[in-house]
């Protein structure tokens, strides 16, 4: 019973329902922290994308905002999230009395965290669209946000979907930090299930594949959508002998 | 005649740097106006200034008897009452050719999707790329591009037409089907005000040539005065050296 292979048998057979479990809850935080974190960028980011008036008290307002968010994204982008995971747990509880539901306190972590990053990535997508889009929506009539909504941000969100997952990714890695302030995700399993066993090798070289397999699997998912949302390559060219067609049109005026 | 778009001693500076000093100019209903001048000369400039994509330092543009240089005018109603394509198509990434003359008629005219996608079949039918309606614009060569990019701004319909250098960016073998396209919208007598390098076709379309040197209009006339008898040293030099290169 000595041989490691035999062990990684019997834990899976034993503890598969609490590997099962910390997966799940894993994959919610992460999940559900990315998305409100990329709300928060999305909003963050196009706040911080306005362009500022050159007089009037919205230009104070703007400025006022932009200050705040400015040390929102470099205070959580600077410090690390096992750190921001105890201050806020514990820091809610001294100062408010709150006993906040671990996993609940994870998804806000994980989102306030993600949120930072997203702000940057978003800004980044914002700034990257080519001026002339801006220019052409704007000759044609539309105003600041009629240009954002049916112009730039179809395109910003396209442009950010791989920085996007690679958040995702980082994570489910991430939410192991979370078992600091015990939240029974994947790794807090595997921590309890090697110590059951007296195990630890076997233990945590099923849930690194256990780790893998989710990246992975979220890797292709998302490809997925990419492809998806670029729509297809070819496009079909409306009407009869439309192939002969196409290349006489290609012709005019020559 | 009937004057769309009057512009009075209208300047623009970039810092300290004058791009347009004192320029008087007006568009008139149904005319095809040429904007020619050498590289930094300011038309450029002056066509985006007239939509307002640059803001004036001073003077006045006067659009239905309202100067629209007041604070309190609305730019975008303004706006939408002028077409603009520009020397690198920006055509809507995120749209397909139908996409792209549709947009702007339902979020800024609110016309119905019915009626603006018909609106735009019809003058995606008019520089012939109504058979490309599902491209997406990465899948189109630069003069298919353009010309979608001036179905998009006809869709609209406009009250006039700007043009800013709409050949410039084109392959050789692609300019003739865009200019084709110009020339037979110019014979539908629809307001056009052109920024160009293509003199030939300047003599041929216009109803008026302007030319513009240092950020004023040196010389302004009929194609036949501009480009046969020109008054202006500049105008002359200017001249022999462009048409030379042709």
């Amino acid at each position: 019973m000595d041989l490691s292979f035999e062990w990684i048998i019997k834990i899976i057979e034993t503890n598969w329902p609490m590997f099962l479990r910390g997966a799940g809850v894993t994959l919610l935080i992460a999940l559900i922290g990315t998305i409100f974190g990329a709300l928060i960028g999305l909003l963050a980011g196009i706040i911080r994308t306005i362009p500022i008036p050159e007089r009037g008290a919205k230009r104070g307002f703007l400025k006022f905002i932009n200050i705040i968010l400015s040390i929102y994204i470099e205070f959580f982008r600077g410090t690390p999230m096992i750190v921001q995971a105890m201050v806020i747990f514990y820091g809610s509880a001294a100062a408010f009395g709150w006993q906040m539901n671990p996993i609940i306190a994870g998804v806000v972590i994980v989102a306030i965290n993600t949120g930072a990053y997203m702000a940057e990535i978003v800004r980044g997508g914002i700034i990257s669209v080519d001026a002339g889009q801006y220019e052409a929506a704007q000759a044609i009539g539309m105003n600041h946000v009629q240009t954002m909504t049916h112009v730039v941000m179809p395109q910003v969100i396209r442009n950010i979907l791989p920085a996007t997952g690679n958040q995702f990714i980082i994570n489910i890695k991430d939410t192991a930090v979370l078992s600091v302030i015990s939240v029974t995700e994947l790794f807090f399993q595997t921590k309890t299930v090697a110590g059951n066993n007296f195990r630890y090798f076997e233990a945590f070289f099923i849930v690194c594949i256990i780790y893998f397999i989710l990246t992975y699997a979220v890797t292709l998912i998302l490809r997925y959508f990419e492809r998806k949302l670029d729509g297809p390559d070819n496009y079909t060219v409306v009407g009869s002998h439309a192939q002969m067609d196409a290349g006489e049109h290609k012709g005019i005026g020559q | 005649m009937e004057t769309v778009i009057d512009i009075q001693r209208l300047s623009k500076s970039f810092g300290n740097h004058e791009v347009l000093k004192d320029i008087h100019f007006s568009v008139n209903k149904g005319e095809v106006v040429c904007i020619i001048g050498s590289s930094g000369s300011g038309k450029s400039t002056l066509l985006r200034c007239v939509n307002l994509l640059e803001k004036p330092s001073g003077g006045k543009i006067i659009y239905n008897g309202e100067n629209i240089l007041d604070d309190k005018h609305d730019i975008h109603a303004y706006r939408r009452r002028l077409g603009m394509v520009f020397q690198q198509f920006n055509l809507f990434n995120n749209h397909n050719v139908l996409g792209n003359c549709v947009v702007g008629q339902m979020k800024v005219l609110k016309r119905s999707r019915e009626e603006a996608e018909k609106v735009a079949l019809k003058y995606l039918k008019v520089v012939g790329m109504d058979r490309f309606v599902n491209a997406k614009p990465r899948q189109l060569s630069g003069g298919q591009k353009q010309r979608v990019a001036i179905a998009r701004a006809l869709s609209m319909e406009p009250d006039v037409l700007l043009f800013d250098e709409p050949t410039s960016a084109l392959d050789p073998e692609m300019v003739g089907e865009v200019l084709k396209v110009m020339k037979e919208l110019a014979e539908t007598g629809l307001t056009m005000l052109i920024v160009t390098h293509e003199m030939e076709f300047a003599k041929e379309v216009s109803d008026r040539v302007v030319f513009m040197d240092k950020g004023v209009i040196a010389e302004e006339g009929s194609p036949d005065q501009i480009f046969n008898h020109p008054t202006g040293e500049r105008t002359r030099e200017f001249l022999k050296r462009t048409l030379r290169e042709i």
